[in-house]
């Protein structure tokens, strides 16, 4: 009797297993800055009653780029979102778990630098703004010291006579990632005579180690949650805060651009080229199972159809590519190259 | 009569003492006050935003149910209406209502509707197929921006270039609005909607399955082997170093963040058994990790409190150990074990971090239809409201805030209930 109760159990419950092993939904992870579109997409894939809303799971961009390249088989997502490009090291962990994905870009994101409608607008060479941000600052015997600067007056005159303070994106945010490379790294360490000596006389000829953001109280991480950057300017319009440009789009009536090289953070700017600090978002499809999980073509179609200058991703503030770009990228979603590291480089 | 020279030493540090007893009384109370304080203000910004989350603005459109035009093939079936032309339909009514001419004007008319008005109607022909071929008044959820007008966050007299609505746009809504299409009503979408990022559809519904789903298996597991391991380890168990031990290592456990058993799930029941992410077959077997140690610990805490008596009775009367344990003691025990439960179970329901390593943080429309299906919990819609750039979505995360308190509320009732019922007195 007891026994037969423990056979009932184990059956149903083995049953339960296998009816869940056959997937029926696309399963997609990474990016937390792509996941608002990724969703859009699925959304209206999923109001199609042949398929199933894809599950889009957040986590980060090296969680979408690991994630998809992990193995094969329904336990494994299908689609990794990114808003980094792939690296070559990346690319091996695929190729050592035999796991062969496509490369597609599906538009731009702007970094908005901002504050409230109520404070200074601030007109800032991107530099500049690295050399507010920075941890170090190198001196003229090369040394460097902790970033000096208490106000924006203090690196250029023509700045706001108020003291920096700055929210922005903890360091497991993809936004702070990009944000760190393309100010503090490129624009200034790249850039800047003094900081490209120094940094090769401390063996950092690329200038990586600029990428740490001040710890003085100038930067403060305001936590993963764009709103509550954008909740804090509000409420102090002597502050500035780093966020995506979704969210300054959708709060325009009370918040401001700041002029980085002489260019506000606007749809047009950054999808004309012109803003200074936008970064591609992608994703990367794992072939083994494009027709297995059903859907896996439907998905990309879905975001060919709406990825256009006029659309429901442009709504929530995702900027579009330009047209020839978008013909290679469904050109690609047909014919499917597998990523190798020659195309990474 | 002089007093004694006792009396005289008490009158002295008479004051001292009161002085001392005021200052006590006044601590309890300042403490009394500042938590009543926080409650309130949390309270007041979770119920000021939450409230008017509970309502939107809808647009009622007479419409044409033209059987041709919604229904190609003729069946009535999901797919033949999704190839139809709602949309369309829908928005012929829409420029007509505005005046919309110009090309720009159509598209800025197009855009004041929510983008699920389509599914909306097809739904309402499939719920009443009667009506096709006939002129019906349907209501529509209007677009999260056109929402926000109404309700004040998007002001006429900021400049248009700050604001998500042209000119237009708010010339055609006072149009429409004089003409009495709009209207302000509870929410449908809120608690009959499921996950979406368009602010003006999402609701609660599919996260709320999904939280009762995962609960129910984390009670099916965790109360049989909480209870039982209760039993054993307090009626059966040798007392010696090894159940202590255990003993010790449950206490232990009952104080482990929460995530760490996300992990463990990860490792266990995903990557070893093979078991798909997302599933609140999943999400419930690790929440049902983390509560089998409250589970426990109460269930033992009520098995103590059984009078020895009672035992002593039943062994007295020839009956054998199990069916003095089973027949006397745990039916006795019973209120006690189940107040644990729901305790340790109101814990699960608020629960996201354990749930983030096994694929449950996640946005899933489709509600779920079985625990193997994927699905989402309260908590987490919550969370992932609260992250998304629409402003009508601060107003829905409040609302579901609002839902999930009640939900606790309503659980931590039930438990009080359940003891008030069953509890005996010796």
């Amino acid at each position: 009797m007891r026994i037969s109760y423990a056979i009932a159990a184990f059956a149903v419950s083995a049953s339960l297993i296998s009816a869940a092993n056959a997937r029926e939904q696309l399963s997609l992870a990474g990016s937390s800055t792509v996941l608002p579109f990724a969703t859009i997409i699925a959304e209206e894939m999923g109001k199609n009653p042949q398929f199933k809303t894809p599950v889009v799971e957040s986590g980060g961009s090296s969680v979408g780029k690991k994630g998809v390249c992990e193995g094969i088989g329904t336990q494994f997502i299908d689609i990794g979102n990114a808003s980094s490009r792939m690296k070559a090291s990346e690319l091996e962990f695929c190729s050592a778990n035999g796991v062969d994905v496509t490369e597609i870009k599906v538009g731009y994101d702007g970094i908005a630098v901002a504050n409230s409608l109520e404070g200074q607008t601030l007109t800032i060479s991107k530099a500049d703004l690295g050399k507010a941000l920075t941890a170090e600052i190198p001196q003229e015997d090369g040394s460097w010291i902790p970033n000096p600067y208490k106000k924006w007056s203090d690196i250029n005159a023509a700045y706001p006579d108020i003291e920096i303070r700055v929210y922005g994106p903890p360091t497991t945010s993809g936004t702070r990632a990009s944000f760190a490379e393309m100010v503090n790294q490129k624009a200034y360490c790249g850039k800047d005579e003094l900081a490209k000596k120094a940094s090769a006389a401390r063996d950092d000829k690329s200038g990586k180690k600029c990428r740490a953001m001040r710890t003085d109280g100038a930067y403060i991480e305001a936590g993963e949650q764009d709103n509550l950057i954008v909740q804090k300017l509000q409420e102090d319009p002597m502050s500035y805060g780093i966020f995506g440009f979704s969210y300054l789009d959708q709060n325009r009536d009370t918040l401001q651009s700041a002029l980085v090289d002489g260019t506000p953070a606007t749809f047009e700017l950054i999808a004309s080229g012109d803003y200074a600090i936008s970064r591609a978002l992608w994703f990367y499809v794992k072939h083994a199972h494009i027709g297995v999980v059903p859907g896996m073509d439907e998905y990309m179609m879905t975001w060919v159809k709406n990825w256009g200058d006029d659309g429901i991703l442009t709504d929530a503030g995702m900027v579009p590519m330009p047209e020839a770009e978008r013909a290679s990228y469904e050109k690609a979603m047909s014919e499917l190259p597998v990523l190798t590291a020659d195309m990474l480089k | 009569m002089p007093l004694t020279k006792t009396e005289q030493i008490v009158n002295a540090s008479l004051k001292a003492r009161r002085k001392k007893e005021r200052a006590f009384q006044l601590f309890g109370i300042a403490a009394i006050a500042l938590a009543l304080f926080f409650l309130v203000t949390l309270m007041g910004s979770i119920l000021s935003k939450g409230i008017p989350g509970f309502f939107q603005y809808y647009i009622t459109l007479e419409i044409e149910l033209d059987r041709e035009r919604l229904d190609p093939l003729g069946d009535l079936s999901e797919q033949s209406l999704f190839d139809g032309q709602a949309k369309k339909i829908i928005e012929e009514v829409v420029l007509e209502k505005t005046g919309a001419k110009s090309r720009n004007g159509r598209k800025a008319a197009r855009k004041l509707l929510s983008n699920g008005s389509d599914t909306r109607l097809t739904s309402f022909v499939r719920a009443n197929p009667s009506l096709l071929n006939s002129t019906q008044k349907v209501k529509f959820a209007l677009d999260d921006d056109a929402d926000s007008y109404f309700r004040g966050f998007v002001k006429k007299e900021t400049p248009e270039q700050q604001r998500r609505l042209s000119n237009i746009q708010i010339e055609y809504l006072d149009k429409m609005n004089e003409d009495g299409l709009i209207s302000h009503e509870i929410s449908d979408y809120l608690f009959f909607g499921s996950a979406s990022r368009n602010a003006e559809m999402a609701g609660i519904k599919g996260a709320a399955i999904g939280s009762v789903l995962t609960l129910l298996v984390c009670f099916v597991i965790a109360f049989p082997i909480g209870v039982a391991t209760a039993v054993y380890l307090e009626e059966f168990a040798p007392k010696n170093k090894i159940t202590e031990i255990i003993e010790i290592n449950i206490n232990n456990l009952a104080a482990v963040p929460s995530v760490v058993f996300g992990i463990l799930g990860l490792a266990i029941f995903i990557n070893l058994f093979g078991l798909p992410r997302s599933i609140p077959l999943v999400g419930g077997m690790v929440l049902a990790l983390m509560t089998l140690p409250t589970i426990i610990i109460s269930s033992r805490a009520a098995i103590k409190s059984v009078p020895p008596s009672i035992r002593d009775g039943a062994l007295g009367v020839g009956a054998s150990k199990v069916q003095a344990t089973m027949h006397h003691v745990v039916p006795l025990a019973i209120p006690g074990m189940l107040t644990g439960t729901i305790i340790g179970m109101a814990q699960a329901l608020g629960e996201t971090a354990p749930l983030l390593m096994i694929g449950m943080v996640a946005f899933i429309v489709d509600i779920p239809g079985s625990v193997t299906e994927p699905g989402t919990v309260l908590p987490v819609q919550i969370f992932m409201w609260a992250d998304f750039a629409e402003r009508m979505f601060v107003q829905k995360t409040s609302s579901a805030i609002i839902i999930l308190l009640l939900f606790l509320i309503l659980m931590n009732g039930g438990a009080i209930w359940l003891r008030k019922k069953l509890e005996r007195r010796w």
